[in-house]
């Protein structure tokens, strides 16, 4: 063992009894700690057990308050369906229309509320364009969708944008129904989506 | 001036045929002296021609591949194809009274010699041979290098025959299934560049026709690449934002490309190796694609919104000087998009939305008069062969989105591949000049 293992040893075996001993388990649990470790640095093991304590109780305090503020399962999943739910384009068009806003609307005190989501916005378009011209036109959709959430205080930084033109159709019909499903821009979470926090009302 | 659709597309043709009758006639006046080609009576028609059957072990095959070069190439009437007309063939010599009884202006002969062939093209009416060569036949017989030396020897046949080098020793670049694919021009070959894992799209050869130019889009954006015809890749725009639709400069040496980001999205110049792009188009804002340059690199067709619909402008390459490159007729509310620029300057091809669909026009730069070369299905993103005279699109016509190639004069189409979603052509320059 070098000289590392061996400190990482004395470290571990520190946190174990420091942490059974909090609880007040058996001393008969305690005799289970490899009877090698060294015990000459008795002041370093108490200081590294002392932090430990101190970290652990800051650790249950901070979850138990995110606990409180957290969803349930079904909030969270309500939190990702309004982020991700796409908005729709007119025909050739990259202007948001009205349902386009109310559902970037819902979006904005998610966002606002759990500063550490960042976001990626894919424009996507129907197949009648041009395919070329066409991810120009996406790039369109997904600028105009990051620039109303932008000037309603959402950091350009937490949303990438991204085209895919006609590559990605969400429909692949011939017709208008079709097309119009194909005509959106896309939202996706690209990070701090694990533990979404309920905007407060 | 858009056509209508009532217009009928063989007159349309007729009309093409006609002006390239007299640009070709100006042509041959300038080299007054120089005889071109046959000897050839009937105005407009073209010669008939017949291929001998060639001994040798890989005979069949060399007279099949010219026969179909020549026949594909639209300017000759390949009489050979029809098995029911007697050779004109007397012993070991071509019997020249029998061919011109049979119609026929000029007979090929081939002679398969160690790794290559003789290739001789008679003069019918004049009784004698009018060329002959030798040429290196590389590779084993049917392998694709083999394959495009005797396209080699069909473009120069019909040279010899009709005083303009054919385009049977080309490649297509096409998209399908989100990669790269390269086929002869015969529809022979046809096999992936790209890796199956990149999302590539609109390839661009260089004009060596030793490279493509490709977009790819990532997840974080698009990216341009440079390949070679083996695959070995390498990247010239990183991906930020857009990086769509590019193109060689005609020397080679620079790719012109879109850049889309929150202002919109803009031609940009940038070194063929990569290095600092450089904005050519300022659309304030508008979406600009799809960059063609003219022969001499000094304008550039482009698609750009900056008036509302797409619509198809030509600048100079400094982006100024941008005009709209055929007028709407003032019902029309026509998408129009996708420029090529022929290879002589003379024309630009490009895509209108008709009825739901696009189909392929062409607009002379001289009249600025366009003309409709196709009608059935929907016909895009047309790319002109190196003789200015066939275009590569891809069309719907026979349900399946697949490459077809026109010819401008005569109006016949062929189907090129037969894959499932061809599309986005770019037909190479000549591979053996």
């Amino acid at each position: 063992m070098n000289r590392r293992a061996v400190g990482a040893c004395l470290m571990l075996t520190s946190i174990v009894l420091g942490a059974c001993r909090r609880k007040q388990v058996p001393v008969a649990a305690v005799t289970t700690t490899p009877s090698t470790a060294p015990t000459t640095d008795d002041g370093a093991a108490r200081r590294a057990r002392e932090q430990f304590v101190r970290d652990s109780i800051a650790r249950a305090q901070a979850d138990a308050l995110a606990r409180s503020a957290s969803a349930s399962d079904a909030d969270v999943a309500n939190l990702r369906s309004l982020l991700e739910a796409a908005v729709r384009f007119e025909y050739d068009a990259s202007e948001l229309t009205d349902e386009g806003r109310m559902a970037l609307d819902a979006k904005l005190p998610i966002l606002r509320t759990n500063t550490g989501l960042r976001i990626r916005i894919a424009g996507h378009t129907d197949s009648r364009g041009s395919d070329e011209y066409n991810l120009a036109l996406g790039l369109r959709r997904a600028s105009s969708a990051r620039k109303y959430l932008a000037d309603r205080g959402i950091a350009v930084g937490r949303i990438d944008v991204v085209s895919f033109g006609e590559e990605r159709p969400a429909a692949s019909g011939d017709d208008e129904g079709s097309w119009a499903q194909n005509r959106r821009a896309e939202f996706e979470i690209l990070s701090g989506g694990e533990s979404l926090r309920v905007p407060p009302r | 001036m858009s056509i209508p659709l009532t217009v009928s597309l063989r007159r349309l043709l007729r009309r093409i045929a006609c002006l390239t009758v007299v640009i070709g006639a100006t042509a041959a006046n300038a080299q007054e002296g120089v005889r071109l080609g046959l000897i050839y009576g009937e105005g407009g028609k073209r010669p008939g021609i017949y291929v001998l059957p060639v001994p040798g072990a890989a005979g069949d095959s060399v007279r099949t591949i010219l026969m179909r070069d020549l026949d594909f190439g639209d300017r000759v009437t390949v009489l050979s194809r029809n098995t029911a007309l007697p050779s004109p063939r007397l012993g070991g010599a071509v019997d020249y009274a029998a061919a011109a009884r049979l119609g026929i202006n000029g007979v090929v002969e081939v002679t398969l010699v160690t790794a290559g062939a003789t290739i001789v093209l008679h003069d019918v009416a004049a009784k004698q041979v009018l060329q002959r060569r030798t040429v290196a036949l590389p590779g084993a017989p049917n392998s694709a290098s083999w394959r495009m030396a005797i396209h080699g020897a069909s473009d120069q046949l019909e040279e010899w025959i009709g005083g303009s080098r054919g385009v049977a020793a080309t490649r297509v670049a096409y998209v399908s299934d989100g990669r790269i694919w390269l086929v002869d021009s015969d529809g022979a070959n046809a096999a992936p560049l790209t890796p199956a894992t990149a999302r590539a799209l609109s390839p661009a050869f260089h004009p060596s026709g030793q490279s493509v130019v490709y977009t790819a889009l990532e997840p974080a954006g698009s990216a341009i690449y440079v390949s070679d015809l083996r695959g070995a890749s390498r990247r010239v725009v990183a991906p930020s934002g857009l990086n769509i639709s590019p193109t060689f400069t005609p020397d080679g040496s620079g790719i012109a490309y879109a850049h889309g980001d929150d202002f919109g999205t803009d031609l940009y110049l940038v070194g063929a190796g990569g290095g600092s792009p450089r904005r050519i188009s300022i659309g304030r804002g508008s979406d600009n694609t799809s960059p063609s340059f003219s022969p001499d690199g000094r304008r550039l067709a482009f698609t750009s919104g900056r008036a509302g619909r797409p619509d198809v402008y030509i600048a100079d390459d400094d982006g100024t000087n941008a005009d709209l490159l055929a007028a709407l007729s003032s019902a029309s509310q026509a998408y129009r998009s996708s420029p090529d620029w022929s290879p002589d300057g003379r024309a630009v091809v490009f895509q209108s939305q008709l009825g739901g669909a696009f189909q392929t026009m062409v607009i002379t730069l001289r009249d600025r008069a366009v003309k409709q070369l196709t009608a059935e299905g929907a016909n895009e993103d047309p790319s002109w062969a190196p003789d200015s005279r066939h275009v590569v699109v891809s069309s719907t016509r026979s349900g399946v989105r697949q490459l077809w190639v026109l010819d401008t004069e005569s109006g016949r189409a062929r189907q090129l591949t037969s894959v499932g979603g061809a599309r986005l052509a770019a037909w190479s320059p000549r591979m053996i000049r």
